[in-house]
């Protein structure tokens, strides 16, 4: 059992950190969000520069050799600054589905193209009636001659506006709820047939509607097996959960200090509010949620390579914690920051928004507890 | 970073499988009720771990420590959880033992440090009084330089399991003119049987003896026996809380406790299905082993620390605040899922002496005492609110 970071997952945290507080600051980042673009691909340059892009994958494919923990690390120092470009959909989920079940052809392309930075994906995998379960699919792929033909509709998809490629789970046969017939594809978003709605999120990012109408995908466009792709499907959510834990844990951490230190300067009955127990032992609880988030997202992280049982019930705890010690940390820090909370000027608004969104992400609490609930009366 | 057992770590869990295997004394098992138990019981396992040295492990090797890392620690109370054992009680293992290795004389080290180690001394605590609780430092009890003696008159309260005491650990008040309350206490072992103490049982909630009033008058201590300076008993004081919290998380307890409330809710029927079954019951029964996990790895983080050489600090608080919460909805889920047969009162009825007609299952025994008694834990140890001031005190800076 080992819970120190090696030499240099500290040297790319504090590199990270550094980076994340010379581009970043509040006013930056609010321009930028506001922005036409609503992202900086210069900043993407930069961390491809960095060879940040590439920390996760093995040297065979391309990469630096390291793995979930170094995407930990990015999410944690990430989620200090609210950065919104598009790590987890494009390095974690795009990236996982090509490390796990690419062909050498894919690997040589996608993940080379993820490590230079001049790929960005996007997962599409929600659908408007199938809500959080992975397998609720409605978008289908006919098989055409060599290929396939993509028909459906994708929900929110993160990052899309600034994707070049879509990651696009479809049903290759069987009914909405079947757990066969998933297919995994790699969709070049600029194919014939696709149509998108872009919006920006509640929390910062830019999302997209998207709508595929007969579109026509080459053979080679499927990740891993034809209609075997839950698992891996799975397996590659839950590495973007574990990674997202991580992010929501560094907002968690700069929303309650952030409190803390308003809490000492603001005063009321001629005294800073933070001398009052009754908003003290508040603080407290939001100090103590975020620690045990910390070890769940540490949990999450260190248990993606166990078998698929202990995988998902750690991961699945680590979201119904985290999830609500978002919404607690978040709801306090608001509270405790008063009427200056509710106005947009302050960066507290902000980081509530992305830690009451990162809840619907990839199941919410009660979806996850549900999980855990069918996995643990297994036994 | 990895949560895997190295070879040696899993060699060393063999090891200490098969010793409790061997040498648990399996006819006592754990109890939630300490006062079903003999005094004799309640140490068996402190004894047979002092022969072979294992009864204090996390005091520093020249104490008689085992040197072990927090992961065979933490191996150490998970397979003692295993057995339900009953291990070493706090009051001289964790609580008076650290404070004479690191604050006592060689003398002191000399006399007590041996008793503690094999479990021959049973001690308890005199901090709390009638007047002070969580203001500990308001305590009135003094004790007056008399020539090479202290004169100690007062009252403390909650001393547990006094009645079996050899020795005790008393604040006293040595300074009453110093300028804060804080200043002024000192840290005096006492004789148990020295004359004018006299234990007086107290009754709780859950019908048990466990704790009692100890009443001091004119009680003559060698100045010899007190630890440290005179008038410094607040820094040691607080040196004992801080290492008092640190192994209150209960983990492996709890996580125990978790299966077999699960067992007893697939016993239980709701609907004519085994209540484990039921949504609103599975899903209570899933957040608090979800919680659990947390705090388990809050200890994991926390040990580690430990081991780069940082003492218990502040964040022992967190695991006293949570494993304390964690054990009482575990017991108050208990005495939920037995339903009708936690009514009865299971203790008057072994009193009385009859068993001719068992009444409801065995694991419904005990389950409302047992809640009852857990009440205490958010108030013992430094209430979990003052648990909360150190944090936002010490941790947060306000």
């Amino acid at each position: 059992m080992d819970f120190n970071f090696t030499d240099e997952q500290t040297m790319v945290r504090d590199s990270l950190a550094r980076l994340v507080r010379e581009n970043y600051d509040f006013d930056t980042r609010r321009s930028v969000i506001e922005g036409d673009a609503g992202w900086r691909p210069e900043i993407w340059a930069q961390l491809a520069e960095l060879g940040l892009l590439g920390m996760p994958f093995s040297e065979a494919d391309g990469g630096f050799g390291g793995g979930a923990i170094d995407s930990m690390i990015v999410m944690e120092e990430f989620g200090k600054g609210l950065v919104v470009e598009p790590y987890v959909p494009t390095v974690v989920c795009a990236g996982g589905f090509f490390t796990h079940a690419g062909t050498d052809a894919q690997k040589a392309e996608h993940i080379g193209g993820i490590v230079d930075g001049s790929r960005v994906y996007a997962f599409a995998y929600a659908e408007p009636r199938g809500r959080y379960d992975l397998f609720d699919l409605e978008t289908t792929a006919k098989r055409d001659g060599d290929g396939y033909v993509l028909n459906g509709h994708k929900a929110v998809v993160i990052a899309a506006p600034w994707a070049s490629h879509l990651i696009v789970t479809a049903r290759t046969s069987g009914e909405r709820r079947d757990k066969d017939g998933i297919t995994v594809f790699v969709v070049d978003k600029s194919s014939e047939g696709i149509t998108t709605r872009d919006y920006p999120t509640v929390d910062g990012r830019r999302a997209s509607e998207i709508y595929f109408e007969n579109v026509a995908v080459p053979g080679d466009a499927v990740i891993g097996q034809e209609g075997n792709g839950l698992a891996l499907i799975e397996l590659v959510t839950d590495e973007a959960i574990a990674a997202q834990c991580a992010e929501a844990c560094g907002a968690m951490k700069v929303a309650q200090e952030m409190t803390v230190d308003y809490s000492q300067q603001r005063k009321q009955f001629g005294t800073p509010i933070g001398k009052f127990q009754v908003l003290q032992h508040r603080m407290v609880d939001m100090f103590v949620e975020y620690e045990q988030s910390i070890s769940m997202a540490y949990l999450a992280t260190l248990r993606l390579g166990e078998d698929h049982r202990e995988r998902k019930i750690a991961v699945s705890s680590a979201k119904v914690k985290i999830g609500q010690a978002a919404h607690h940390v978040g709801q306090e820090a608001i509270q405790i920051h008063g009427g200056m909370g509710m106005t947009d000027e302050l960066a507290i608004g902000h980081y509530f928004k992305r830690l009451t969104i990162f809840d619907s992400e990839f199941g919410n609490v009660d979806h996850h507890m549900k999980r855990h609930m069918a996995l643990v009366a297994e036994q | 970073m990895n949560l895997e057992f190295s070879p040696e770590e899993q060699a060393f869990r063999d090891e200490v499988r098969a010793f409790i295997a061997e040498n648990y004394p399996s006819d006592i098992s754990g109890s939630g009720l300490r006062d079903d138990l003999s005094p004799e019981d309640m140490v068996a396992w402190h004894k047979i771990l002092g022969e072979k040295g294992w009864s204090v492990p996390a005091w520093p090797v020249e104490y008689g420590g085992t040197g072990w890392t927090p992961t065979q620690r933490y191996i150490w109370s998970e397979e003692n959880a295993r057995v339900n054992a009953i291990m070493p009680l706090p009051f001289g293992v964790s609580m008076v033992g650290p404070v004479i290795y690191t604050f006592g004389s060689d003398a002191q080290k000399e006399q007590h440090l041996p008793g503690i180690r094999s479990g021959d001394v049973w001690w308890c605590q005199g901090y709390s009084e009638p007047g002070a609780g969580s203001d500990l430092a308001s305590l009135k009890t003094t004790a007056v330089r008399d020539g090479d003696h202290y004169v100690i008159n007062g009252q403390k309260t909650w001393t547990t399991l006094a009645q079996h005491a050899d020795w005790g650990f008393f604040l006293c008040r040595t300074d009453p003119d110093a300028a804060k309350p804080q200043e002024g206490i000192s840290f005096i072992l006492v004789d148990m049987n020295t004359p004018g103490i006299e234990v007086r049982p107290i009754k709780l909630i859950d019908g048990g003896y466990e704790v009692n009033e100890t009443w001091l008058t004119d009680v003559r201590v060698p100045v010899e026996n007190r630890v440290g300076e005179e008038n410094m008993g607040w820094t040691y004081a607080k040196f004992l809380l801080a290492h008092e919290r640190s192994g209150i998380a209960g983990v492996a307890r709890s996580k125990r406790a978790v299966a077999q409330l699960r067992e007893i809710a697939k016993s239980e029927m709701l609907d004519d299905k085994p209540l484990m079954q039921d949504f609103d019951f599975a899903r209570k029964v899933s957040q608090l082993e979800i919680d659990l996990a947390a705090l388990e790895m809050t200890e994991l983080r926390t040990l580690a620390g430990e081991q780069a050489g940082k003492g218990p600090g502040p964040e022992s608080s967190i695991l006293k605040i949570k494993g304390t919460e964690i054990q009482q909805r575990l017991t108050e889920l208990t005495l939920e899922a037995v339903g009708h047969y936690g009514t009865p009162c299971y203790r008057d009825l072994a009193d009385a002496g009859s068993n001719e007609y068992p009444i409801g299952p065995d694991y419904a025994h005990g389950s409302a005492a047992t809640y009852f008694n857990m009440r205490k834990t958010s108030i013992y140890g430094g209430s979990n609110e003052i648990q909360r001031n150190i944090i936002s005190k010490m941790i947060l800076g306000l």
